[in-house]
């Protein structure tokens, strides 16, 4: 009896981890930055360049920051639902506009809409090296004090918004 | 006559064949230099930063192209990796420094050498664990073997009837 079960049982533990890894995504790399500071920036405005928007600016209050560009395509699949949430009132929704063409940056969203209450330049991506963004679209909930709670790496889903951002959002604009 | 002919055929040919390759040559040598006659863009200006970059990009992965190293890849993340790193060389920074920052930002993941971590033990030792049970289920195995095999011996009349069998084929076979 035990002969048979001991393979049986051997196959079952392979077949659980092969499952599991199924469901992972090699994609999705685990952001160290999570519960860390939200690195530091000064950048201009992507609409009004002569203004400059410090990281800093956004403390005392719960922000997402997008990370988009118009060479993006999976950043059009998003953005529909960052148009929404956007006018739902529910949290700010700074751009991180990335490694992108000022002009028809602008062009992008006046096509599709601007969720964005700023959008700020990164032309040469480098403060996209200090937030560790490989994929755009990425987004970060970044809480009060200024540190980053929570970051989507690919477009935001209607999945992801409803089970992750808002509530993990209303949480931490209930705290101090 | 025929084989005059012929000749005069082959050396036409021969002819034909030479043109032919002068034209090929032209092809291949001469109109890509008038189509592209521009200068190569110099690899980088500084051989030596080139140097200790390549070197530390090549145990560094390319989180968009999961299975190049930063160095062999020509993504445009791995791009803005090469020149952050050339950057922070000029700027006198370590190795040791340079890797800091990567994993900072992007985590170990981006280390092809994982580094020993409570969280990595198994990836370490895994595979040597896993070659310790395997080796060890064999001898432990192969022992309970040899012991269930005993040696029974042959009774007299079981010797005999091998002993006829043998004689009976020697006069056969030969």
């Amino acid at each position: 009896m035990m002969r048979y079960l001991i393979p049986l049982f051997a196959f079952m533990v392979l077949a659980a981890f092969l499952l599991v890894g199924l469901t992972l995504n090699p994609r999705q790399v685990p952001s160290p930055l999570i519960d860390k500071p939200a690195p530091v920036f000064q950048l201009n405005h992507l609409h009004e360049p002569d203004k400059v928007m410090a990281s800093g600016d956004n403390l005392g209050k719960v922000w997402l920051l997008n990370v988009w560009a118009s060479w993006c395509v999976a950043c059009r699949d998003e953005h529909p639902l960052l148009v929404q949430l956007a006018n739902s009132g529910i949290v700010p929704i700074y751009g991180l506009n990335y490694k992108d063409e000022r002009t028809t940056a602008m062009q992008w969203l006046k096509r599709y809409g601007d969720p964005y209450t700023i959008s700020i330049v990164d032309s040469d991506g480098k403060v996209g090296i200090n937030y560790g963004v490989y994929g755009v679209p990425e987004t970060y909930v970044i809480d009060k004090n200024g540190i980053i709670r929570h970051k989507q790496i690919g477009p935001v889903t209607v999945e992801s918004l409803e089970k992750t951002i808002i509530p993990l959002i209303i949480e931490l604009q209930k705290q101090a | 006559m025929f084989r005059d002919h012929n000749q005069h055929d082959w050396a036409l040919c021969q002819l034909k064949r030479a043109n032919g390759i002068v034209i090929f040559l032209f092809l291949i040598f001469i109109i890509p230099s008038l189509a592209w006659s521009k200068e190569a863009i110099p690899v980088a200006e500084d051989p030596e930063i080139e140097k200790r970059m390549l070197a530390l990009t090549m145990d560094l992965r390319c989180l968009v192209c999961q299975n190049e190293s930063i160095a062999d890849s020509r993504a445009e993340f791995s791009n803005d990796i090469r020149r952050e790193i050339r950057e922070q060389i000029k700027a006198n920074k370590n190795d040791q420094e340079i890797i800091q920052f990567l994993v900072d930002r992007y985590g170990d993941f981006v280390l092809y050498n994982p580094p020993m971590k409570p969280t990595t033990i198994l990836l370490w030792f895994g595979p040597v664990a896993l070659f310790i049970i395997g080796f060890g289920s064999l001898i432990i195995y192969l022992r309970r073997r040899r012991r269930q095999i005993e040696d029974v011996p042959l009774s007299e009349a079981q010797l005999k009837k091998a002993e006829a069998l043998l004689n009976e084929n020697k006069g056969k076979d030969l």
